[in-house]
Parts: C-alpha cells; structure tokens; sequence
C-alpha cells in the first residue's frame, strides 16, 4: 500500500515556511515491542498539523517525545530549532502542552490554576497578571476566573487547560486528543477557539485526534498514523484526492447474497467496494451519479430491493480505510499497545 | 527557586482547600489517644467474685470482712457465695463470674496453728488483664492478713522506698506522643504517599514534567509541602492531645521551641521515608495497601506503647532504625520529663540525618521523564 506523503509544508504561494518541528526518523521502543517506526514529519510555523489514528497507533507516544516526556529511542526531533534530546528544557521553555486528561485542581481556582502553571513557566511577576487575563479572555472565561474549577463544565475545563497551556505565550502547542469525552457543542466551541487562537498568537499547533471531522475541519495537513508508521501525509484534500474514486455510495440491500460485491465492482466507474453489513457495502466510484443509477437498475433487473441509497464525497473515514485496510472506530479497532491506564484520563 | 514555590503554593492550597483530608487526618491519630488512652488507662471496676465457704471459722469471717472492704471502697469486685465449688468453677469458666475463692475447711485452725493454711482462687486467665488485676488485689489482702496486728517499733523486715520523678502519667498522658507521631505519619501517608500517586495517575505530573522545572526543584516543592503539611498536623495535634490529656506543659514557650523542632525533623524524616517508598510507584492502590502494614510495622516496635526492653532482638533492631522510635522517645522526654535539649538532641539529629538520607537516595531515583 503506498502512502501519499508529502514531507514539504508550503504556504499559498508555494513558497516554503520556516519549520517549527522536524521530527527525522524517529522510533520508540518498549522492549521488544516498536510503538513507533522511524516516522518522518515536519509542521510549519503557524500551522495546525494532526496526527489521526486509531487508540495504540503510536500518537500520544509521538507526541509525549516530542514533549520531552519520554526519551526518544532513535532519531531526531527538532521542536522551535531546539533537540527534545539534548535541550529539553529550552524546548519545554517554548511548547505550551494539553495533555489527554483534565489534569488543572479542582480545588483551585482558575486563576490560582494559571497563577501556578504561570510561575511553573517562569513567566515574570510583572506579565503574570497580564498573561492571565489575555488568556482567560482568549478561551472566554474571564467571568469565571475566581470561579473553583470543580464548578466548570467539563467544555469549560477543556478551555481551562487551553488556557494553562498558553499562559507564558508558547510558540508551539501541543494538544493530545483535545476534545475526547467532550459533547458535540463543546467539540464544536473548542475547535473555533483554536481557529481563534491560532489566527491571533500565530501559533504553531499539533494535535492528535482519533475523530476525522476534527481532523478535516481544523488541521492544515494531516499525517494519518497506524502501528507506529506514517502511513499517509498531505492536506485533507490532497488525502481525499489520492484516493481513487470522487464519490462514495452507500447502498443498503434488502436481502444478502454472496454475489452483491461482485456485481457491483463489475459498475462502470467503480474502484473499490467495502462490505460493512449483511447487505450494506461502501462503493468508491469516479461518479456517484451514474453508480447510483447503475445499482438501482441491477436491483431492478434481479427483482431485489433497495433499503438505503446515499452518495457522499469521499471523506477522510475512506482515506484512512484506503490506507490502513480498516475503519477508525474504536470498537474495531484492537490495539496493538496502550499506554499504562491513567486513572482520571477521559476514556 | 519560583518553580519549587509554585509547588508548594499548589500543595498548600490544595490542603486547605480540603477540609475533609484535613480532619480525617486529625481524627484518626485523636481517636486513638481518646479511645485507648481510657480503655487500657482505667481501672478495673465492679468484677464478680464467688466465695465458697467450707470453713465458716473466725478467720473465713476475717477474709469476708476484707472482701467487703474491698467492694465498699476501690470496687474492683463484689462476692457472691456460692454453696460448693464445682458450681462456682463452673461459672468461671462459662463468664458468669470472674474469679471465685475457696476458704478451705480447717481454714481458721490452720492459721490459728500456723500450719501452712492457704485460700484457694479461680481466674479466668484468658482475661489477662481481669485475671491479673484480681490476682494483684487478692494478693494484696493475702500480704495484709499476713503481717502481724501489732508492729515492732524498728522493722525487721526490708522495705523499699520508692522516689516517682515525674507526676503521675496516666495512659491518656502516656499515649501523647505516639499520638503526636500518629498524626504526622498519617498525614505524611495521605499527602505524600495517596495524593501524590493520585496525582501521578491522573496526568497532574505530567503537565509538571512539561514546564522547564528541574528535577530538584520538583523534589523540594514536593518534599517541603509534604513537610509542611506533616508539622502542622503535628502542631494540631500536639495542642488538642496536651489539652485532653491534661499536659499544660505543652505551652511552655521552651516546651513549644523544642516541639517544633522535633515535629518539623520528624516531618522530614518521615516524608523523606515515605519519597523513598513511593517515588517509583504509579499504582494509586499501592499506597492504601501499605497504609496498614507501615503503620504495624513503624509504630509497634517502635516503643509507643510497649517499652522496647521487652522486645524479642529482632524487633529491637527494627526500632533502632525506625523513625518512629527517636520522635516517640523526643516527645516523651519534652511531654512527660521535661528533660531539655540534651535529652532529645540525639533524636533531633537522627531524624533530621534520616530525613537528608533518604531524600538522597529518592532523588536520583525520581525520573523526571513519565
């Protein structure tokens, strides 16, 4: 299976950005086991690079190098010009970091949250007030801030971490999987306020995501991880694009029969067919219009009938099933590692 | 050094942002001196003795006549008359009474003949407490029927004067200082051994270890806050208990100096101890489990409650390097003796030097990557 790379982040005009994070065949080995395999990435200054893939694909173990939480076993990650190996703290010193748990004191208040982590970066006394407020202004709980974070929302707490993380103006923001456990309005809040934040603090951000919508709809570029490997890296575009195929038809077939898939990689147009049920199949055709009408005729002329018929673009769930053979939902996904559960963590 | 202050700041606020952790922590050491500081402390008042009776002589009225005194005045025990013994043997064993006596026949005769006469007692001595402190009384009025009506003016016999240096301690007093050592291991144990795992587990270490903080300065503001939530426990504590043993000494303002100084080197030592313990540890369940287990294992040999003289060697070589026996033994001798710097210099010094080592060994154990 060929993955469609490309290393090179450009901006509109095609020119090339200067690289905030160069990560060169890096690897991490526990034992025997390689949760990640000599991947290969660079982000560009102020862009929102993601890193999808399923739970166990290696992402939080990526993530967690390039952070310096854990030592990278060989190869190279450069963060703001810095080696995460040999200058941790001068790295440290310019990412803010959103881990996958609510980690800020219940106890505390907002501000008293921010105040700490302020003092933790060595922000000057004299910019700590300031800084708080800009951020707290930034994720819109200004009103809140002598609020105790156990009274938050769990949307507002995400905010909160969001802002801890940018209280002494990071360059570079790290966010792993920043919307798990979070409703669908909350998910939609958290992803304009990094739109926002992005724009105004000209940040650089990477985030790991295992939800295609937030990877389409915030990230610049993607790198889609699987096992450890880049498995595929481009814009959400040129990912869609390099899958063969415009459209996806979806159609629903009142009865089974073992020929179904057969016949309909026999249509004009199309590339691949996906069984998901009894019955259900996922086509991927160049024209959606004309297999669709082509599926409607072939029921008619066997005398079946037609449950569901829908046809969508091609959409980042088909790009990740183009290369990684599987779908990325939990449930039918096995992980091949998992980190050491963390209590506390959202599932 | 703001980093390490922005820990300690976390730290504290988070102690005193909850009020539960705090008096659950209090409670437990403050129960104990309550609880069993009047359980074993009292006396034992109100047992019931069966007199069997085969003699009915002179002298069986004298040893009756003394039982009733006894019942009248300290109360230990009141009697019963039980017609023959096998009943009254019967009934000690099954719990009906507690004791029973046995005034033989020719009693009074053998004593008026000074031919070996001897009363016969019945304990229960699965009761080791009952049955020795019945045993003590009976004994005593035994030794008073024994000595002659009339005293000569010069004794012959060997007495032993006995100097108390110290006012009475009762146990509520005696208990004091395990109770003060209680308090700051207990809360050593929850701040510095549960919540720190907690902590661990739940990501909070992570977003520390991603800040430029250096390893020691995270080790400090750990140890410190810990330290510093340890003594005030123990200052807490120190205060209520001195107030509910009846230990005025306690606000002494020498008293008080000298306290400090060995709450804060306990505090150390013990949190330094419990770094050691958990500074590799990530399973939140660990530190629970061991709760029970360093609590036997510190404070029983450490002569809080029995005197370590009596202790099998092995035992009195697990006290020799026990935290718990040099803070006990300070504040027995500030408490109870008043004795001075001299007299707790050498427990001051142990702690302080087992707190700086066992914080030496924890650090380059801690890691500051996950």
């Amino acid at each position: 299976m060929s993955a469609a790379i490309n290393q090179n982040p450009a901006n509109s005009n095609g020119a090339a950005r200067p690289v905030a994070i160069a990560v060169e065949n890096i690897c991490k080995r526990y034992g025997d086991f390689e949760a990640v395999k000599s991947v290969n990435f660079s982000v560009a200054e102020g862009e929102i690079f993601g890193l999808l893939g399923p739970n166990g694909a290696g992402k939080s173990t990526l993530i967690r190098m390039m952070t310096t939480l854990i030592p990278v076993t060989s190869g190279k990650a450069i963060v703001a010009g810095h080696n995460v190996a040999d200058d941790p703290d001068d790295v440290r010193r310019v990412i803010g970091v959103i881990p996958q748990a609510l980690t800020s004191d219940q106890d505390l208040t907002l501000e008293e949250n921010l105040s700490i982590y302020a003092k933790l970066y060595g922000v000057p006394r004299g910019e700590r007030e300031k800084n708080i407020n800009d951020v707290l202004e930034a994720v819109d709980l200004t009103k809140w801030r002598d609020a105790q974070t156990k009274t938050l929302s769990g949307g507002m707490r995400r905010r909160l971490e969001i802002a801890r993380g940018l209280v002494h103006n990071p360059k570079i923001f790290f966010l792993d999987e920043p919307t798990t456990g979070l409703d669908p309005v909350s998910r939609i809040a958290v992803w304009e306020m990094l739109n926002k934040l992005k724009n105004t603090r000209n940040l650089t951000m990477l985030l790991t995501t295992h939800y295609m919508e937030e990877a389409d709809k915030l990230c610049d570029r993607i790198a889609i991880v699987d096992h450890g490997t880049l498995v595929a890296l481009g814009t959400p575009v040129e990912l869609k694009n390099s899958v063969a195929g415009a459209n996806v038809v979806e159609v629903h077939f009142d009865r089974e029969t073992e020929k179904w898939e057969e016949r309909l990689k026999k249509l004009e147009g199309v590339t691949s067919v996906q069984p998901e049920s009894a019955g259900f199949y996922r086509v991927l055709t160049t024209s959606g219009s004309k297999t669709t009408m082509q599926i409607v005729e072939l029921a008619a002329s066997l005398g079946e009938t037609l449950t569901s018929l829908s046809v969508q673009n091609t959409t980042l769930d088909d790009v990740f099933i183009h290369y990684t053979g599987r779908q990325l939902r939990d449930e039918q996904v096995k992980p091949v590692f998992t980190m050491p559960p963390r209590p506390g963590a959202q599932p | 050094m703001n980093r390490m202050f922005a820990i300690i700041e976390r730290e504290m606020r988070k102690f005193f942002r909850s009020p539960t952790l705090m008096i659950m922590s209090l409670m437990l050491p403050i129960l104990q001196l309550i609880i069993i500081g009047n359980a074993f402390g009292g006396k034992i008042v109100g047992t019931h003795v069966a007199v069997v009776d085969h003699d009915h002589g002179p002298q069986a009225v004298k040893v009756r006549e003394a039982f009733a005194a006894v019942a009248a005045n300290i109360k230990t025990f009141s009697t019963i008359d039980y017609p023959n013994e096998v009943q009254a043997r019967e009934d000690v064993r099954t719990g009906k009474i507690d004791a029973a006596v046995i005034i033989p026949e020719q009693y009074s005769r053998r004593v008026y003949a000074q031919n070996a006469p001897q009363l016969g007692l019945v304990v229960d001595n699965s009761d080791l407490f009952t049955s020795s402190t019945l045993e003590g009384e009976m004994q005593s009025l035994v030794d008073a029927m024994n000595s002659p009506q009339v005293q000569d003016r010069l004794s012959k016999s060997i007495a032993l004067e006995i100097v108390e240096l110290y006012p009475y301690v009762n146990y509520l007093k005696y208990l004091l200082p395990m109770t003060v050592a209680l308090a700051m291991y207990i809360s050593v144990m929850i701040g510095g051994g549960m919540l720190y795992i907690d902590d661990k587990a739940r990501g909070v270490h992570e977003g520390y270890l991603v800040t430029p903080i250096t390893k020691l300065e995270l080790v400090f503001g750990l140890n410190i806050a810990g330290a510093i939530k340890a003594t005030l426990s123990g200052i807490s504590i120190g205060v209520i208990g001195s107030l509910i043993a009846g230990l005025g000494i306690v606000f002494h303002p020498v008293i008080m100096l000298q306290m400090l100084c060995l709450i804060i080197a306990g505090s150390i030592a013990f949190n330094g101890m419990m770094f050691l313990l958990m500074v590799r540890v990530d399973d939140p369940l660990v530190p629970r489990a061991m709760f029970g287990v360093l609590n036997v294992l510190l404070l029983y040999p450490s002569g809080a409650m029995y005197p370590t003289a009596s202790f099998p060697k092995w035992m009195q070589a697990m006290s020799i390097v026990d935290p718990f026996t040099y803070a006990i033994h300070g504040f027995k001798a500030i408490l109870l003796k008043d004795g001075g710097w001299i007299a707790i210099r050498g427990d001051l010094a142990f702690l302080t030097i087992f707190g700086i080592a066992t914080l030496l060994i924890a650090t380059p154990l801690f890691k500051r990557t996950l």
